[in-house]
């Protein structure tokens, strides 16, 4: 994630207005336009992350590095299986998801998200659109909020 | 290890299996957590769980380290190959007396399986939980196997706390009874990204972790730093941090070790003093022996893991030539065959 700065000034600049735009769409069609909308957010993320669409993003806390990529989906890596050129244990030819969220996280403004705990994410929300979840402002219960 | 509750009967009750009453700023029923608590040096290995369905094999491996370790891990299938479960090992061995550690991997199980399999260990007198992520399916001999993952380690601990500490499922509905597990988990702070393994370690911390297990370390200079920051970020205050020792039988093994176990790092003057060792099983145990030596003397290290498979018989050994333990003599069956060889040798 070498680009994780300019991904993330690209991410806070386009994303709300995003959100903002779904907001105003989502009041006037309901739920009429969802299937184009998550087609388009899975499209866009797709190509720019590799995103595999969770339904819980969590880009802007990972360094710009789509944690649902790692083998194991951990939301708070690295594993201990690293391999010592910084890539993955399970799949050589691929860089540590967290090796590279870690990196990115270093060089970003916010880049300080990184050291809060995701907790696993709902796997009910797969596939669905977190551009529209934001957009409702629909919560993820806090099941397992971190009180201490 | 004052005689409270090593020799008073009533303290120990009748069976070996019986829980320990609680102490007062405890929060397991165990032993493991009364050692490190009270402030001593402790000792953990690591049991092979069997291929077998024949619990007098569980006792057997166990028996190999009476009187020399604090409690032992049972390992959840480990590079991801079938042996006996976890909760099993801990179960016979609980019931003999001993301190195991339930490992619980988030590969095989879900949030279902996994609080479920919590509460029955608790029920059967497991003390002590350690939270892991777990290897690929592919590292094992059942790679088309489906790998879950509903989990990872800082998921888990967050779970096995709210169980605890709140006596609820992640649903919210109530237990009757919580689970009284010592928590922890393992860290790595060998591999990439070395400088955030320190943040690792304190998001495990901040999930709930109570005791840290570590990887293999034959890297004392990378355990230095590591110590050191931990330090300085008050996590060793906040948690009892344990690193993992290896016992290496030859340079073949160490290299075969370094190019396919995932997570372990050798460094090349460990495999070159193997290698030029005349004997090299008796250098091996040397190695293990100094670096217990070693990380003893760092600040916030609370206690070594041994990790010494396939040579399990030395570990009684290297921890009693190592002096780790300060003259203590940890728990061990009335029974133990060892302390029978000890005795009349």
């Amino acid at each position: 994630m070498r680009h994780s700065r300019f991904m993330e000034r690209l991410y806070n600049a386009v994303n709300p207005s995003i959100v903002g735009s779904l907001r105003l769409i989502t009041k006037v069609f309901g739920t009429k336009l969802d299937k184009p909308i998550t087609a388009a957010e899975a499209g866009l993320k797709g190509f720019l992350f590799d995103c595999k669409m969770c339904g819980d993003c969590a880009l802007s806390k990972t360094g710009m590095s789509c944690p649902m990529n790692c083998p194991k989906t951990i939301r708070n890596g690295p594993c201990g299986g690293v391999r010592a050129n910084g890539m993955c244990e399970v799949k050589p030819e691929m860089r540590c998801v967290w090796v590279a969220a870690w990196d990115g996280a270093s060089r970003m403004k916010n880049g300080d998200e990184i050291k809060n705990i995701e907790f696993a994410v709902d796997n009910r929300d797969t596939g669905k659109s977190s551009w529209l979840k934001l957009a409702r402002e629909e919560k993820n219960g806090d099941i397992a909020e971190v009180s201490h | 290890m004052g005689a409270a509750f090593q020799n008073d009967p009533l303290v120990l009750g009748t069976n070996p299996g019986d829980p320990l009453p609680m102490l007062e700023g405890h929060v397991s029923h165990g032993r493991f957590e009364r050692v490190l608590k009270a402030g001593h040096f402790a000792v953990t290995t690591e049991i092979a769980p069997p291929d077998s369905a024949d619990p007098d094999e569980v006792l057997k491996r166990a028996s190999l380290f009476d009187g020399y370790v604090d409690a032992i891990n049972a390992t959840d299938g480990s590079g991801a190959h079938c042996h006996m479960s976890s909760l099993a090992v801990c179960a016979i061995l609980t019931r003999a007396g001993y301190s195991p550690i339930l490992q619980i991997s988030c590969r095989d199980r879900n949030r279902i399986a996994i609080q479920g399999d919590t509460l029955g260990a608790a029920a059967l007198g497991v003390c002590n939980a350690l939270c892991l992520s777990g290897d690929d399916v592919g590292a094992g001999d059942h790679p088309e196997a489906k790998p879950v993952f509903d989990f990872d380690s800082v998921s888990l601990i967050r779970t096995l706390r709210i169980l605890r500490d709140e006596s609820r499922f992640l649903s919210g509905r109530k237990l009757d009874l919580a689970p009284k597990l010592f928590i922890g988990s393992s860290i790595n702070p060998f591999v990439p990204p070395i400088e955030n393994r320190v943040d690792q370690l304190a998001k495990k911390i901040q999930a709930g972790a109570e005791y840290i297990q570590s990887q293999y370390c034959f890297d004392i200079e990378i355990l230095k730093g590591f110590m050191s920051k931990a330090v300085d970020m008050g996590l060793t205050e906040k948690a009892y941090i344990l690193i993992g020792i290896g016992v290496l039988p030859s340079a073949k093994t160490a290299s075969w070790m370094r190019e396919n176990v995932p997570g372990v790092h050798i460094p090349d003057a460990i495999i070159d003093r193997l290698q030029q060792a005349k004997k090299p099983k008796k250098e091996g145990r040397d190695i293990c022996v100094e670096l217990m030596q070693q990380v003893k003397e760092i600040e916030g290290v609370k206690g070594v893991h041994v990790m010494a498979y396939r040579q399990e018989k030395w570990v009684g050994d290297v921890v009693k030539r190592s002096g780790v333990l300060d003259g203590r003599k940890p728990w061990q069956p009335e029974n133990s065959i060892q302390k029978s060889l000890t005795e009349t040798s």
